[in-house]
């Protein structure tokens, strides 16, 4: 039996997991989520697939914000640029999704590092303002550049294809979210154990510290920026390759409060707390709908309110957690986890 | 030249209503450091209070202002005491966060009792038009002016004279050295949140009156007097006067030379662009303390 936390050789202090147990039951479980398509519905399908695009979307800001520090408000911005790019891309061009993922993540990444420029100056609060303007400045380019973006109209995307390949529905399309879910957790659960994953984290802690030991702010900042908006971008692309049709109005600022909610409740400056929120945040309206169904029988009014009623609960959510529970769902999960290892001799 | 000056009217009106509102922001985050993203939300919370003490209670309409402006105060209060207090010491982002959040629950609070629908606004100001040189000027805008002028004053009055006022500036300064004068610096936060959920209020009432109606778009103004805070400095009370006047000249004359050119929006994203522009030059805006770092 377990009595403690022992590791004896660095290699076991670098471990993701802790024991050969955890990694097992990690396969398990992503074997188990590769075959839900086999098992359930449309429309949870569809919820899985928002899910999964959720936890991409919330990864990148956790990198920006809660891994360096730098607060953003201009993700559903980024996220727009690469659903934007991916309907280009593949409506226009008519490029297999292959390529235009990546490319996708790539463009949102340069927006995203443009962007970012303020940051060698601007900090905290100011830096949060600056990232406003960005989204403002984004959606107003959006709305006006109609040659490419359809303006306020909208604009259509292709079903995501490979050849022959074609993903036309959720079903066929979960298979490339979770595993593109999967890829770019790994990559991003590693990205802290390398040079420039503690680089962000130093930054993080302070910045002018971090420069006196000889970390180059200006560039990781940027770096954060980049790879921050590239996991945006990619999510963005797979938001154009699910909703098949985008207009300006699907990326209002308040998605990109909703994805700092996410951070939030999920935990700041984790990556199993981005996938938390995500998956708390995404559910929550559903739950909500589910919940109201039946009760909309009695109260007929409660379907008109619905778009309020969801507000509340999600700012409600939001104020309770910080108040309650401010270092997130993932801080909660690791007391849990912990005070099972050793139970029932927790002393 | 007429259509300069009207634009430059317009934004002068607007602006003092912006710098109101941005005085609201400076008074939380002078005291407590906290940027309140809710404020726009207090806004449109008092313009609809004010509205239902108005046709439910049936009084004049300046006693169901003065009604709002008590409610305004003890909600101020309230939220200071529940939900900020709880908060201090925590990261920046967490308490954005927590004030993002409650924006959304109040926003919710409105559209759950009012509904969704633009509701009309009693006419609070005569509507015969004024003739200021070849200028028709309306009377809600010059009484919109003179109210915030009068209000503006007010609150100077208060921080230069007034004990609570005096004691406001102290903390605003150093928190420790005003908790070792006895100064009381949880009453502080509250006396600052109550002010700001006023002035809001009245920005509130002032621009429900002046377009005849409200609804849930009142909120965006709060996001609109962002960029205001942060040009004029967050800290400056000064900045904020200068900054409302600044943005809501600057926003209307670019809303009407560049709408035509650009097709519309430009409005709304003028303040913004200038914002980042400013930042760059001066990243702790124009009038904002230098905060010198040690490590």
């Amino acid at each position: 039996m377990r009595c403690g936390d022992f590791r004896q050789t660095y290699d076991e202090d670098m471990a993701i997991f802790e024991t050969a147990f955890a990694r097992r039951l990690l396969v398990l479980f992503l074997a188990a989520l590769a075959a839900l398509p086999f098992f359930a519905d449309g429309f949870w399908l569809d919820v899985m697939n928002r899910i999964f695009i959720a936890v991409i979307a919330a990864t990148g800001l956790n990198i920006l914000t809660g891994f360096t520090g730098q607060i953003s408000l201009g993700n559903a911005a980024f996220l727009a640029v690469g659903a934007y790019t991916t309907s280009f891309l593949a409506g226009r061009a008519g490029l297999p999704f292959p390529v235009v993922i990546p490319l996708a993540g790539l463009t949102t990444a340069m927006v995203g590092m443009v962007f970012g420029v303020p940051s060698l100056r601007l900090k905290g609060l100011y830096l949060a303002v600056a990232t406003l303007a960005a989204h403002f400045v984004i959606e107003f380019t959006i709305t006006h550049w109609a040659s490419v973006t359809g303006g306020v109209n909208g604009i259509s995307i292709p079903a995501a294809k490979l050849g022959p390949l074609v993903l036309d529905d959720d079903r066929k399309l979960y298979g490339l979210v979770l595993a593109l879910t999967a890829g770019l957790l790994f990559c991003a659960k590693n990205l802290f154990r390398t040079k420039v994953g503690k680089a962000f984290v130093a930054i993080r802690d302070q910045d002018i510290s971090a420069e006196v030991m000889g970390v180059h702010v200006f560039k990781y900042k940027l770096l954060s920026f980049g790879v921050s908006s590239f996991y945006v971008g990619v999510a963005g692309a797979l938001v154009g390759y699910q909703a098949r049709i985008i207009s300006p109005e699907n990326f209002p600022i308040t998605l990109a409060i909703d994805q700092l909610g996410m951070i939030i409740i999920g935990g700041m400056g984790s990556i199993l707390g981005s996938i938390f929120g995500a998956v708390f945040i995404t559910l929550l309206p559903e739950i909500l709908r589910l919940a109201v169904g039946p009760l909309s029988a009695t109260f007929p009014q409660l379907t008109t309110l619905f778009a309020s009623l969801k507000m509340g609960v999600f700012g409600l959510a939001i104020v309770l957690f910080l108040i309650f529970e401010p270092d997130g769902m993932a801080a909660r999960w690791h007391t849990i986890k912990n005070y099972w290892k050793l139970y029932p001799f927790s002393y | 030249m007429e259509f300069l000056l009207q634009l430059v009217l317009n934004g002068l009106v607007i602006g003092s209503i912006y710098a109101l509102v941005a005085l609201g922001f400076v008074i939380i985050y002078k005291s407590s450091s906290i940027l309140n993203f809710a404020q726009g939300e207090f806004l449109m919370l008092g313009a609809y209070v004010c509205l239902a003490i108005f046709t439910a209670a049936r009084v004049p309409f300046l006693a169901a202002f003065a009604l709002t402006l008590v409610f305004s105060a003890v909600l101020g209060v309230v939220l200071e005491r529940v939900l900020l207090r709880p908060m201090i010491g925590e990261p920046v982002i967490s308490v954005i966060m927590l004030t993002l959040g409650l924006a959304s629950v109040l926003k919710a609070i409105v559209q759950g009792f009012w509904g969704t629908d633009t509701r009309p606004y009693p006419e609070i100001f005569p509507s015969t038009p004024v003739q200021i040189g070849p200028l028709p000027v309306s009377q809600g805008y010059l009484y919109s002016v003179a109210s915030v002028l009068l209000l503006l004053a007010l609150l100077s009055a208060f921080f230069k004279f007034s004990r609570p006022g005096i004691a406001m500036r102290a903390t605003a300064v150093s928190q420790q050295v005003a908790l070792s004068m006895g100064i009381s610096v949880k009453k502080i936060f509250a006396l600052a949140w109550s002010i700001a959920a006023v002035v809001s209020a009245v920005g509130g009432v002032l621009l429900g009156g002046i377009r005849g109606g409200v609804d849930g778009n009142l909120a965006f103004f709060g996001l609109k007097v962002v960029p205001v805070v942060i040009l004029g400095g967050l800290d400056s009370v000064a900045g904020a006067i200068v900054g409302g006047i600044v943005m809501g000249i600057l926003e209307n004359l670019a809303g009407g030379y560049l709408d035509p050119l650009l097709g519309g929006g430009v409005k709304e994203v003028a303040p913004f662009v200038a914002l980042v522009a400013i930042l760059t030059v001066k990243p702790y805006g124009l009038f904002g303390k230098v905060k010198i770092e040690r490590v």
